[in-house]
């Protein structure tokens, strides 16, 4: 298959029906993308596909083919959100944490503030048992003030 | 038992591979590893297979022939009582003859499963001459250790557990992470080769611990004024189909069973009995958020039956420095339940809106609780702690074996020792949680870490900055080489625990909170919505503030969950809903905003004056919900409550839900469309 991963154009052999989760950890060792349920219930292997925070557990990669794959290795690691996550304490154990990035980055990228009510739907499908996910919201609301003060 | 495939590149491990004693080494040892001959419930582990391949492995048939008996499902109808415990204070007889009004009720709440989002799972590694290496999402790598010490004996000749970066536990990670490293050890044995253990999220749920569902009875006598005068407590738990640490939960749960009431005269017994279910285990709070769902609930039926209000009854009868609690332990000044509960009062404007919605279908409800510190009675002295420090070329390492599970251990820590020994916290490190390099600290439970670990790090700083008289750590390892300490936990003076009667200081101290949850019941779908949370807790002092509030915003979210949304459904001995599309937890939609308050009342044995604080969050979110349900005019005594729970109790008082559903025009999603009721 052939796709475009964090910016690199990608070609690997995979078995048309393997999940996107399993072949990004283990044909390119990608571990930042984690597996909570393997059902599509708790966002822990979110990833961008063209834009769009889905659930790599539940995409077969053939899927991908042609697509724009974003991982969490994909951001730099000092991406106003992820310093966030930090300051506030987003993460607690960590596991959910790629996933929560992924999936909040269209909320940070949004030009206008996101309401309470619209961080909370917009992270709905990714399960966090650590916070209660009152510092996640503080460090999507964070990283949206820092991105847009710029 | 018959394998129908070719075995050609598997390993199959029985019970005759087991080199030590075929047991997972806890309490009562009475968990086998494999099963030699019977098997007690569904989820018990008999066979062990390993192949290189992954699809190979899974689709490897294995026919099992089992002669069925009968199965005992109902904890009431259990005869085998893993341990029973009594305690007991003044006369009861004499209690409850000087109340006016006794008031009775039976209250039960369900199992919870952990849902870390990673699950269980491990690998081991054979190395050198016969050495052996256990790495793992794990809590308690000393546990392991001694489980597999049992269980391999004489054919391990060095070994080591090395916890990794763990995506969570809340006790899920305490004692199972015993049984698969015993799994994957026991396959690299007789293999030779490293073995990966990882349970799928439906094997995680139907074969892992949960909470222990419990019945909890209570008889309580009360004066017309609200002052209580006999507390009679009988507390039931369902321990699965092995021991595990089930005596230990069942222990913190009677202790807390009175709540943080002052009453002269009190029995509280407990029981913790086998079915044959998948064994329950730790779970954040041990025992006590069951015993103190139970008298929360019930303090809200008494007040209710003697015309007073909630706040009230609770400000005559609550802790004060100097009472002394059921198991006769004397209160010292760092006993805040009265502050605790004025302050969540005052801030919610508790008092007006539980005037202005009653009849509305809005409630509001508190629960006033305690949470006792470090393992409970003689625990820390048989464990006997020992943690220590080195110096390093940068700094100061920190070797504990207690492990960072998300809740800041390694921050933490970090902190207390760099203020201790007098150097900048980036010069700290916290060694790796491996068996073959850190002490026994003993285990990542009981809201112990902070206190107990962090205060024998605060000896241990004290003593090394002495030693150093003065030179940096690093300069002084440059010109002398590595300068260790270390400390080994000690009883503070004083405190006396007697295992035979129950009787005396349970906790080198307590913490204390006051929750107020302010929930809605939607009258089309009778779910119930917390609209707001407020927790005021008091545990001495937050060392990393930030981090503390994550405790507890993140145990108040879990807390919710157990109160309205988690149903463990068991049938036939096995959980129904073993996947993450039906056993729902609390997503951000779920889960209200909070409004978190952390007063300080400094704890002279613990580290800065912090005491333990990790459980305390989940003792209270679900009398305060189902308190609050009450309010609404909902009589619910058991929980999850589930809507078709609340729809019960609507059936039961129709008219004190009915003016909401006839009147309301508030637009909502479920509005549109919905049936009229």
């Amino acid at each position: 298959m052939n796709f475009t991963l964090n910016g690199q154009p990608h070609e690997l052999d995979a078995h048309p029906l393997k999940r996107l989760l399993d072949v990004l950890r283990e044909d390119l060792s990608l571990t930042g993308t984690k597996e909570g349920c393997g059902e599509g219930e708790c966002g822990a292997c979110t990833v961008l596909i063209d834009g769009a925070p889905v659930c790599s557990c539940l995409v077969p990669c053939a899927q991908a083919e042609g697509c724009e794959v974003v991982t969490i290795e994909g951001l730099s690691g000092d991406h106003p959100l992820q310093r966030a996550m930090l300051r506030e304490v987003g993460a607690q154990c960590g596991i959910c944490t790629p996933g929560v990035v992924m999936a909040a980055l269209a909320l940070v990228e949004s030009a206008k503030q996101p309401s309470l009510a619209r961080m909370r739907e917009a992270l709905a499908g990714n399960l966090c048992r650590c916070t209660g996910y009152e510092a996640i919201h503080r460090a999507v609301l964070a990283a949206h003030a820092e991105r847009h003060a710029q | 038992m018959v394998l129908d495939f070719d075995a050609t590149g598997f390993t199959v491990v029985d019970h005759r591979d087991i080199p030590g004693r075929n047991v997972i080494a806890l309490i009562q040892d009475d968990q086998p590893c494999l099963v030699t001959d019977e098997i007690r419930h569904f989820a018990e582990p008999v066979l062990l297979l390993a192949h290189e391949d992954r699809g190979t492995l899974f689709s490897a048939p294995v026919t099992l022939q089992v002669e069925a008996g009968t199965a005992v499902l109902d904890a009431g109808a259990s005869q085998h009582v893993f341990k029973h415990i009594k305690i007991e204070k003044g006369n009861l007889a004499r209690g409850f003859e000087r109340a006016d009004v006794i008031v009775e009720g039976t209250y039960t709440t369900g199992a919870q499963e952990h849902v870390y989002i990673e699950t269980n799972g491990v690998i081991a590694v054979p190395e050198g001459e016969g050495g052996m290496a256990l790495y793992g999402s794990l809590q308690c790598p000393y546990y392991v250790h001694k489980a597999l010490k049992v269980l391999l004996g004489d054919a391990v000749k060095a070994l080591r557990v090395i916890q990794v970066e763990t995506g969570g536990g809340f006790g899920g990670k305490e004692d199972y992470p015993s049984i698969i490293a015993a799994h994957a050890c026991l396959l690299a044995l007789k293999s030779g080769r490293p073995v990966k253990i990882v349970y799928d999220r439906h094997e995680d749920m139907i074969a892992t611990t949960k909470r222990h569902p419990a019945v909890v009875r209570h008889r309580t006598g009360v004066t017309h004024a609200g002052r209580l005068t006999a507390i009679e407590v009988d507390v039931l738990m369902d321990g699965g189909a092995y021991c595990t640490l089930s005596p230990v939960v069942l222990s913190r749960g009677v202790i807390h069973a009175a709540g943080p009431y002052r009453c002269a005269n009190t029995r509280i017994e407990g029981r913790v009995v086998a079915t044959n279910t998948p064994p329950n285990g730790a779970f954040r709070g041990f025992g006590a958020p069951q015993t103190l769902f139970a008298m929360e609930v019930h303090m809200d039926r008494i007040a209710e039956a003697l015309g007073l209000d909630p706040v009230t009854l609770r400000l005559r009868n609550a802790l004060k420095p100097g009472d002394t609690t059921a198991t006769g332990q004397k209160l010292g000044e760092d006993s805040s339940a009265l502050q605790v509960l004025k302050e969540a009062v005052r801030r919610t404007r508790f008092k007006r809106k539980r005037a202005q919605w009653a009849g509305t279908g809005r409630g509001i409800g508190l629960a006033l609780f305690y949470h006792g510190a470090g393992f409970t009675g003689s625990g820390e002295v048989m464990l006997g702690s020992r943690a220590g420090l080195e110096t390093t070329a940068q700094g100061v390492r920190i070797l504990v074996a207690n492990t960072e599970i998300g809740q800041g251990t390694r921050t933490m820590l970090a902190q207390i020792v760099a203020d201790g020994v007098g150097v900048p916290y980036e010069q700290v490190e916290v060694s790796p949680a491996d068996t073959s390099k850190v002490p026994d600290s003993g285990p990542t439970v009981a809201s112990r870490t902070c206190m107990v670990v962090g205060g024998l790090l605060t000896r241990a700083a004290a003593r090394l900055r002495d030693q150093l008289a003065g030179v940096s750590p690093a300069e002084h390892h440059a010109r002398h080489g590595r300068l260790h300490v270390e400390e080994q936990y000690a009883a503070p003076e004083g405190r006396r625990w007697d295992d035979a009667t129950y009787r005396g200081d349970a906790y080198a101290t307590f913490a204390w909170g006051c929750d107020v949850a302010e929930i809605e019941v939607d009258p089309v779908t009778h779910e119930t919505r917390v609209t707001k949370f407020t927790a005021v807790q008091e545990f001495g002092r937050p060392i990393h503030p930030a981090m503390a509030r994550g405790q507890i915003e993140g145990g108040s979210a879990q807390g919710l969950g157990w109160a309205l949304l988690e149903n463990v459904v068991m049938r036939d001995g096995a959980m129904l809903n073993a996947q993450l599309t039906n056993y729902v937890i609390p997503t951000t939609l779920d889960t209200p905003p909070m409004d978190i308050v952390m007063l300080e009342n400094h704890y002279a044995g613990g580290p800065f004056g912090a005491k333990g604080m990790g459980e305390l969050p989940i003792d209270g979110p679900a009398p305060a919900v189902v308190n609050a349900l009450r309010h609404a005019g909902l009589d619910v005594r058991s929980i999850p409550a589930t809507p078709e729970l609340v729809a019960k109790a609507i059936r039961l008082a129709p008219s004190l839900i009915a003016p909401r559903a006839t009147t309301s025009a508030r637009p909502g999603p479920a509005s549109p469309g919905a049936p009229t009721p």
